[in-house]
């Protein structure tokens, strides 16, 4: 199936400002889908607020727009009523990090099956450009015209502390990695996690002089290497690139079953 | 025929009550006076194949409950005073995008951590308009342990058919008091399911289109229809808009389907109401003061009697009017500064004859603080 038999065409053309990278993430993350041959009915996708939550809207799935930060709370039961679905939460900076950060470390403590894809455009977009937890230090935005004194969270450290069984990184410039990424996410058992640099010329590159939006990708390209790499040696600055954890550890869902099997047989003789 | 006669506390009733209406998915965060619906639900919910999780705050257990609605699940989160502050937002995104979902708030003193162990009736209000925006909301209450069973089961119920969620507002005397509680067998109670659409496969669903009878049949996450939910201004499709004329009958029909059905949905109790002249109106566990009041004045012959709400919202107003009619005086007994003593001078003919009886100060109103109000309306001072 063409990416146009998962989209709800009805509700194009979709809000996105020209240029923005979010729409390589949705083509891509239906590509990944196809891939691992799932049908729309066994698909949720959950999301909280923000330009990067409008996404399930325009897609043809059990799509569910949640509030601000919330996303993966809801997901949480989503899940847990029907864990044979595939729960895909995309996610922005403040949903992901911010208003919503408590919620990402805990979803990766119990690592429950949810795929969180994070695309982190270093700014608030659907707000007007204000700074984000993910906006590097130094960095203009609408209320940060002085450079933020904010420092950033770096995404895979965070999730590979708070316990997320898969960690990855990659960006709209790498679109054939990006589907590679996100199919093993979507298809890894347990809580993922997969960041997607992802430009937003409108407001963090028109505040940062960043250039138009093909060299914002293209900075994608020079900013980053794959994990391990000699390049990375030789210039430390660089950002890695790749899938930094892939385990397999008891999933939520599936210990909350394997706790009911236990007891349900020798109580219910009581 | 099946049923069961305990002993047990009004937590645990809520429990039985929302086991008999088919409960099958908790999220929840402990807090005082709720903690025990939380850790008897981890226990006997995985007994019967329901979901029970421990949320990292009450506003994340509220967002989960709505999430495992939407896949079908009869859903339930239960806490008291900061957490249903907590809850506010979620909540409202259950009344905006129509998802059947219990909340259990057990009052304590407030604001804020306030008295955790104490008895208040301070979130009336907020239960009401805690969540922002307008609205209209479905708030129950209760005051005996018996009473407690069934409107948990009736929370469940309204919960389904108007699509909304329901808010169950008890307090901590009720939740921690014991009593001997019937619990109904098979059959007992009637128990509302889930309204599932009779679209087929392969032809649209609209998830938001009202039919006739004003009900909006569901179709599981996971089912064969795919649509959008959103806490946003939404068409029929669920799809998000701001068109001034969808916007307006969407407005109308949350506020309508319960404000219009307010006094089918009200559901209360009247002692002694045929002849009295004073009538005492009151709930939740100051209702069982106000009828150790009235009792014993009608020992000593005189005519008082009891309104007993336990729906609260949306307000019975024709119901609350008619029993006010032709009443000396009408005195509202309740745990606050006068939350429902306000609605109801709202809508009688003559306010100077409503009074308030009220503690504030975390100890159970006692019969005797009623009767000093009673002593000041007959004239023989406090």
């Amino acid at each position: 199936m063409a990416v146009k038999g998962y989209i709800r065409e009805r509700f194009f053309p979709h809000l996105w400002c020209p240029g923005c990278g979010h729409g390589i993430v949705m083509g891509n993350m239906i590509r990944a889908i196809e891939q691992l041959g799932y049908s729309k009915n066994e698909v949720v996708v959950v999301s909280g607020i923000g330009c990067s939550s409008r996404m399930p809207g325009y897609l043809d799935f059990h799509t569910l727009h949640t509030l601000h930060g919330r996303a993966l709370a809801f997901a949480m039961g989503v899940k847990m009523g029907r864990p044979e679905l595939k729960v895909l939460v995309p996610m922005g900076d403040g949903d992901a990090v911010a208003i919503g950060g408590n919620h990402l470390i805990h979803a990766a403590r119990r690592n429950v099956d949810l795929t969180a894809i994070i695309m982190n455009n270093s700014i608030y977009g659907m707000t007007g450009g204000q700074f984000s937890p993910l906006t590097p230090f130094g960095k203009k935005a609408t209320t940060a015209s002085l450079g933020t004194i904010d420092h950033a969270f770096d995404i895979v450290e965070l999730a590979k502390g708070a316990g997320a069984s898969f960690v990855a990184r990659t960006t709209t410039y790498h679109a054939k990695e990006l589907v590679d990424i996100l199919a093993k996410a979507i298809d890894h058992k347990g809580f993922s996690v997969v960041e997607v640099l992802s430009q937003c010329p409108t407001y963090f590159g028109r505040k940062n002089k960043a250039g138009s939006a093909v060299e914002m990708i293209k900075s994608y390209q020079a900013m980053t290497t794959p994990i391990g790499s000699k390049k990375k040696k030789e210039n430390p600055e660089l950002l890695e690139r790749g899938i930094f954890v892939d385990e397999q550890w008891p999933e939520y869902v599936d210990e909350y079953q394997k706790m009911m099997d236990r007891v349900r047989p020798a109580r219910q003789t009581v | 025929m099946s049923e069961r006669l305990t002993f047990i506390q009004g937590n645990e009733a809520v429990v039985e009550g929302a086991l008999f209406a088919g409960l099958e998915f908790y999220a929840g965060y402990p807090i005082t006076p709720s903690t025990e619906i939380a850790e008897l639900l981890s226990d006997r919910l995985p007994l019967q194949g329901g979901k029970f999780i421990q949320m990292e705050d009450e506003l994340s257990s509220m967002c989960a409950i709505i999430g495992a609605s939407l896949t079908g699940l009869k859903a339930m989160t239960a806490t008291s005073g900061p957490g249903f502050s907590l809850m506010q937002e979620a909540l409202g995104y259950a009344v905006m995008a129509e998802v059947p979902t219990v909340v259990v708030n057990v009052q304590r003193g407030g604001p804020s951590t306030g008295l955790p162990t104490s008895v208040a009736q301070g979130d009336v209000m907020q239960a009401r308009w805690g969540t922002h925006g307008e609205h209209a909301i479905i708030a129950l209450t209760a005051s005996t342990l018996q009473d407690v069973v069934e409107v948990t089961v009736q929370a469940f119920n309204l919960a389904e058919i108007y699509r909304t969620p329901v808010v169950l507002l008890l307090d901590e005397v009720v939740a921690h008091m014991r009593e001997s509680v019937r619990i109904p067998g098979p059959g007992d109670l009637e128990v509302v399911g889930r309204l599932h659409t009779s679209v087929p496969e392969g032809t649209d669903y609209h998830p938001y289109l009202t039919r006739e009878d004003g009900r909006l049949p569901m179709s599981d996450f996971g089912g064969v229809h795919r649509y959008n939910v959103t806490g946003l201004a939404h068409d029929m499709w669920g799809f998000p808009s701001n068109d001034p004329l969808v916007v307006y009958e969407l407005l109308h029909h949350l506020v309508d389907k319960l404000e219009n059905r307010a006094d089918g949905i009200a559901m209360y109790k009247e002692y002694f109401t045929d002849d009295c002249d004073i009538l005492l109106i009151s709930y939740g566990s100051s209702a069982r003061s106000a009828l150790h009041a009235v009792e014993a004045r009608r020992l000593r012959g005189e005519k008082l009697g009891l309104l007993e709400l336990q729906s609260l919202w949306p307000f019975p107003k024709d119901t609350v009017r008619r029993i006010c009619e032709g009443r000396s005086h009408v005195v509202v007994v309740e745990m606050n500064f006068g939350q429902i003593c306000e609605e109801v001078k709202k809508v009688v003919t003559d306010q100077s004859r409503v009074f308030l009886a009220n503690r504030i100060d975390g100890v159970i109103i006692a019969p005797a603080d009623i009767e000093r109000i009673l002593n000041v309306i007959r004239g023989r001072g406090a």
